[in-house]
């Protein structure tokens, strides 16, 4: 039927649907409130990197090996490799800063890690009041535990556990099949002295 | 005001005269602003969650629960704004358009009773103050355009003189359709005739065919008058940036922002009090519980006529400026002038039912007449993709 101010009347009765509809479903408001909504970022979305810990943060899975460092296209990352008291390394960071005012959220560093330590974050709320020291990420800023990574990006902290874990399996059995080898050669020649090459226990556990 | 008087010397009859004029005269004054500032309060805050709701989104609410004071905040806030004045403006012009702008609209609501009896005033050309203070506006309109020396602000304000000069015709001429058939120019009377019938209810001048027809050119009329969407040409933020308030800013821009909708809310109320049946309802009439009932009716239908109008902005675009000087024209001022020959016919023919088919007849007619010689200046049918 149509008739004078059918259109307007049509109009009404849709933005009455609307204002009804908002109340009973609340699917239609698309409004995230944001200090207490948030919305879950997307895995693949980055902001800033950070060093992942397995059991604790006395031990990142960081070794120091400033590849990072080197490869950091605008220089934002300087790091200090730990040593004892004789000076022996210690295979793990003592200063570990990346400067987020420069960070330009390349994702270099994460490619290049060896170690899969360094990941990027997707925590967006980096805001600070101080130019300097505040942007400036120190180690307990960085560190953030395995299960954090897993939180945030599922997937790939998934393939990354999994390869960590090939990879200390693959060692287990190398460093076995190698002690078997050298019981075979220690039984063929009793009294010969131990080999020369028979593999050393990694200092430090990379997995 | 005379009966506030006469109650308050009767009360206190040892308290000297002049006290209790003075009283008289400031007890309807602290009832206009008290209540009705209020009202301007809370429709800016509704209006604005209303229209979040229509749009799927969630209003203000931030402040205090449910975002109830945001008016509170939205007037600090403005208060505490840089008031700037342009170099060339016209200084004395400048400030007084925004002070002008409010006047009329509290003076309208001097004439709209509340309750039987209750009416700051009760002129006996009530209507006719109503409705000719009510256009005053476009005085400080065109000031406030004049003065910022802004082409925005000009545009804006001849736009608005051209509108409310337009729309003036037909608003009168619907009103004059209730003077006739009330026979008197007296809000109070006015509402007294719509009473009684069924419930109070069914005397309410827009359940008859011309009043009926005389609501929907009054409602239109009032948007048109206080600058409401769609009609909101002359300060088409799209357009014109802010027309006539353009180079307002500070207290200033709030009081052109109170003056509007103090208008809007003053046409609301002129529309409930013609053809509403005012504070008519089921339970008013006089007495103290009567007159509360009678209050709750009034401010009922105002707020509803203010949802109305809410819901129009919500939906309806801007008219463009042919569109509106042409509706104005060739739609609601022969519509009006039908609508005065149906009021004399209603009065003349007897009985009822012969009156009622044949102003129905007579203004159907005439809306299907008008409908078809308009035809041509309706649009298209377009087609949309998401609707």
């Amino acid at each position: 039927m149509n008739y004078p101010g059918k259109g307007l009347v049509d109009g009404l009765a849709v933005t009455a649907r609307n204002f009804v509809g908002s109340y009973f479903y609340t699917d239609r408001l698309t409004t995230v409130q944001y200090p207490e909504e948030r919305v879950q970022t997307p895995e693949n979305s980055r902001t800033f990197p950070f060093l992942v810990f397995d059991e604790s943060p006395d031990k990142p899975r960081c070794t120091a090996c400033k590849i990072c460092e080197v490869e950091c296209p605008p220089k934002c990352i300087y790091i200090v490799m730990d040593r004892d008291e004789k000076g022996k390394p210690r295979q793990q960071p003592k200063i570990f800063d990346i400067d987020i005012s420069v960070c330009m959220q390349c994702q270099i560093c994460v490619e290049v890690c060896p170690f899969e330590s360094i990941k990027m974050d997707n925590d967006y709320e980096k805001s600070r009041y101080g130019r300097f020291n505040e942007l400036m990420l120190r180690l307990p800023d960085l560190l953030k535990s395995n299960e954090y990574y897993r939180q945030i990006k599922p997937t790939e902290a998934a393939a990354v556990d999994a390869k960590l874990k090939a990879e200390a399996e693959a060692k287990a059995a190398k460093k076995a099949a190698a002690a078997a080898v050298a019981a075979a050669k220690a039984a063929a020649s009793p009294p010969a002295t131990p080999p020369p090459a028979s593999p050393k226990p990694p200092e430090g556990s990379a997995a | 005001m005379e009966k506030i008087y006469q109650l308050l010397h009767a009360l206190l009859p040892s308290v000297p005269v002049w006290t209790v004029w003075i009283a008289a005269f400031l007890i309807p004054i602290g009832f206009i602003f008290g209540v009705y500032l209020t009202i301007f309060a809370f429709t800016t805050l509704v209006e604005r969650k209303a229209l979040g709701r229509i749009q799927n989104r969630y209003g203000p609410n931030r402040v205090g629960p449910f975002g109830i004071l945001q008016p509170m905040a939205d007037g600090l806030k403005i208060l505490l704004k840089e008031d700037i004045v342009p170099r060339a403006a016209d200084k004395f012009s400048h400030f007084l358009a925004p002070v002008l702008i409010v006047v009329p609209g509290l003076l309208v609501y001097l004439v709209v009773p509340v309750a039987p009896g209750m009416v700051a005033v009760d002129l006996k050309i009530g209507v006719l103050f109503a409705l000719a203070v009510g256009t005053v506006s476009v005085i400080a309109l065109f000031m406030a355009g004049w003065a910022s020396r802004n082409k925005f602000s000009l545009l804006g304000a001849m736009r608005a003189v051209a509108q409310v000069v337009s729309y003036e015709v037909p608003t009168v001429m619907a009103g004059v359709a209730v003077i006739m058939a009330a026979g008197t120019l007296s809000t109070l009377t006015i509402v007294e005739r719509q009473g009684g019938g069924i419930l109070n209810i069914s005397n309410w001048y827009v359940f008859r065919p011309w009043g009926l027809v005389g609501f929907v050119l009054f409602v239109i009329g009032g948007l048109a008058e206080s600058a409401r969407c769609p009609f909101d040409l002359p300060e088409a933020e799209s357009e014109l940036i802010g027309g006539y308030h353009t180079e307002y800013s500070g207290f200033k821009f709030a009081l052109f922002q109170m003056g509007e909708y103090l208008a809007g809310m003053a046409m609301a109320g002129v529309t409930v009090t013609l053809f509403l049946g005012g504070y008519m309802g089921p339970g008013s009439g006089p007495g103290l519980v009567g007159g509360l009932i009678s209050m709750f009716w009034f401010f009922g239908k105002l707020t509803g006529m203010i949802a109305l109008n809410i819901w129009i902005r919500g939906t309806w675009p801007r008219l463009r400026v042919d569109q509106l000087m042409g509706f104005a024209w060739k739609v609601l001022l022969p519509l009006a002038l039908v609508n005065i020959v149906a009021v004399g016919l209603w009065h003349f023919l007897t009985p009822r039912p012969v009156a009622w088919v044949v102003t129905t007849g007579w203004l159907a007619i005439w809306v299907v007449v008008l409908t078809k010689c308009n035809a041509g200046a309706a649009l298209e049918k377009r087609e949309y993709r998401y609707i």
